[in-house]
């Protein structure tokens, strides 16, 4: 168990550019973004001589109803979970290619030799791997996003009480421990979800000779171009759509946070939900999102990533080029 | 004595060369044995099966494991340092220290740094940032920290000067080598090595051609240096080799009378050089 933190620790520190300083370089820029947003507003708006909301914010908050105090109270959720929008592209992209080198680069590098030279199993290795893509991306991206989005609360919350809005009341509105809790819980379902991806990325890592990234993305599209175009021959009536999505899909982009979200079935239930109240959290709220663990889309993909994996094991140990 | 590493019928081939040709060998304990062979002989092949790092036929066993199914428990007691300048480049120095000493059981922190504080390495430092004298010498602190019963050392000092390559054998034998512990050494600068071996293992081919220690050398080789009139006497003995150097002739003999070869000339004990060149003439050709 000691051994498996170490070893963790150590993915953490061979990639703390991407699992740390990406998140939050893309959080700070995102911020900035908005801050250099709000501060055009300002300008252009005491340039044209008029104030945005023209003062009468705080009336209108007082003067308005249940469901347009909603509204107020979806838009500030909406600019809290937004930086995890852009921060979870990032991540995706972050994880995609940390699985594409984690058994490939050291082979390269020979570094593989000192690696191999300490009591370390190869199935814990792997295994490392795994929990650094699953895991603790996932985590310090969360971390990172919940920051930034208090922080970014905070401006809106400050830029309207310049703009004689109590602040306090407007954060009331807001359900920030719900967003918390909304991207908290979504670690362990993506965690499954990303499994399969994971799983064939790191399976292409341990058995490419070289360029993995080929191998991954050629073999699962070559494929799918094949099963299409033995579907538009009329040969086989293979199911295309079906292909692309629950295969080639599922092998490479499932390490993105959010995708599994198109393929619930209650997302549709849940886009419904958001015509009553506005609030982008109930698509994302796990109420809806772990309907998932009832689908065999989801499982079949673990399992097919288990698979994925154990090969990666076995090509780690037999794989001898360095 | 207790055999640490024995090897019998170990075959491997790749796809159109034979590695290792059915061999067999047995390394004792406390020993430093010399692997040496010309290049693509096999040498690194041998080694890697004893790490485990690569399939074969054949029997083998390494401190009583067998490497292909044990590998993990035999690392505990097996190092290695494969090459120079293998050291993952992003890994810091102070990184190193604390990973392998939360992931090796035998690992000794102290030795480790007391090692690094007679080298110029600062913790910070990454690999990346380092000579490749300065890589072997994190490599070497790190092997050397491990109470490891068994060192394999592929071309460790390949690409070094000599300062590093000195100190890097120098290292070994005063602060690391003791009777509980085996090492070996594979490498083409073999005059660096040939005092500290005790055993020598020529392999050409896939085929061990000479498993000896060095006493043995002494008293089954000889080099004498015969002046041209005796020359042809000397030819008709069989020497393993010939050369020429100041008019006289230098013939190398395998296992020949010592009475008769001192009656010729100036006899000498050959270098493991010259032993080496001799045996594997026409490697190449």
């Amino acid at each position: 168990m000691k051994t498996f933190y170490w070893l963790v620790k150590r993915e953490f520190w061979e990639h703390r550019g991407g699992f740390l300083w990406a998140p939050i370089v893309t959080g700070v820029v995102f911020l900035v973004l908005n801050i250099m947003a709000i501060i055009t507003a300002e300008v252009l708006g005491s340039r044209h001589g008029f104030e945005i909301g023209g003062g009468n914010w705080q009336m209108m908050i007082t003067k308005a109803d249940q469901g347009d105090l909603a509204q107020i109270g979806a838009g500030l959720d909406i600019a809290m979970l937004s930086s995890m929008g852009l921060i979870s592209i990032v991540m995706g992209i972050v994880v995609l290619f940390y699985c594409l080198g984690a058994l490939y680069d050291d082979r390269r590098d020979r570094s593989i030799l000192f690696w191999k030279s300490l009591p370390i199993s190869n199935t814990g290795t792997v295994l490392s791997k795994v929990v650094s893509a699953t895991i603790l991306a996932p985590v310090i991206a969360v971390v990172v996003a919940v920051i930034i989005g208090i922080v970014q609360l905070v401006i809106f919350a400050l830029v309207l009480s310049l703009h004689h809005v109590n602040a306090w009341q407007l954060i009331t509105l807001a359900h920030p421990f719900r967003a918390i809790g909304t991207l908290v819980s979504s670690i362990p379902l993506y965690a499954l979800w990303a499994i399969p991806s994971v799983g064939w990325l790191l399976f292409c890592s341990a058995w490419a000779r070289t360029k993995p990234f080929l191998w991954a993305v050629a073999v699962p599209a070559v494929l799918g171009l094949l099963v299409s175009w033995f579907g538009i021959m009329g040969l086989f009536n293979l199911p295309t759509v079906w292909f692309w999505k629950n295969i080639v899909q599922r092998a490479l982009l499932s390490v993105f946070p959010g995708s599994n979200i198109v393929y619930s079935d209650s997302a549709l239930e849940a886009t419904a939900d958001l015509g009553d109240s506005h609030n982008p959290l109930s698509v994302l709220s796990p109420m809806h999102t772990y309907t998932l663990l009832g689908s065999p889309n989801l499982w079949l993909g673990v399992l097919a990533g288990a698979v994925l994996i154990a090969g990666a094991i076995w090509y780690r140990r037999v794989r001898d080029d360095s | 004595m207790n055999a640490v590493v024995t090897a019998s019928g170990l075959n491997k081939r790749y796809k159109n060369t034979v590695a290792l040709d059915h061999v067999n060998f047995r390394i004792e304990s406390g020993r430093i044995v010399g692997l040496i062979g010309p290049n693509g002989a096999g040498k690194t092949t041998a080694l890697k099966a004893i790490l485990g790092l690569t399939d074969f036929q054949g029997e083998l066993s390494v401190l009583g494991l067998d490497p292909r199914t044990q590998r993990d428990r035999l690392m505990e007691q097996v190092c290695f340092i494969a090459d120079v300048a293998v050291l993952p480049r992003w890994l810091r120095v102070r990184e190193a220290i604390d990973f392998v000493a939360n992931v090796h059981p035998r690992f000794n922190r102290a030795k480790c740094e007391a090692f690094l504080a007679r080298t110029k390495l600062t913790p910070d430092q990454r690999v990346k940032q380092m000579s490749k004298g300065m890589i072997v010498q994190l490599h070497l602190a790190l092997v050397m920290a491990i109470d490891a019963r068994l060192l394999v050392l592929d071309e460790p000092t390949l690409g070094l000067d000599i300062l590093y390559r000195k100190q890097f054998y120098q290292s070994l034998l005063e602060d690391y080598f003791d009777e509980n512990k085996t090492i070996i050494v594979t490498t083409h600068q073999v005059e660096e090595i040939e005092n500290i071996l005790t055993d020598l293992m020529f392999i050409r081919d896939g085929k061990i051609v000479l498993d000896t220690d060095m006493e043995a050398v002494g008293e089954r080789f000889a080099e004498v240096m015969v002046s041209a009139d005796k020359a042809a006497t000397a030819r008709s003995m069989k020497p393993l080799d010939e050369r020429q150097v100041f008019g006289k002739s230098i013939f190398l003999f395998d296992g020949a009378d010592r009475a008769t070869l001192e009656s010729m000339g100036e006899v000498r004990r050959p270098t493991v050089s010259d032993l080496f060149v001799a045996t594997m003439k026409g490697t190449y050709a």
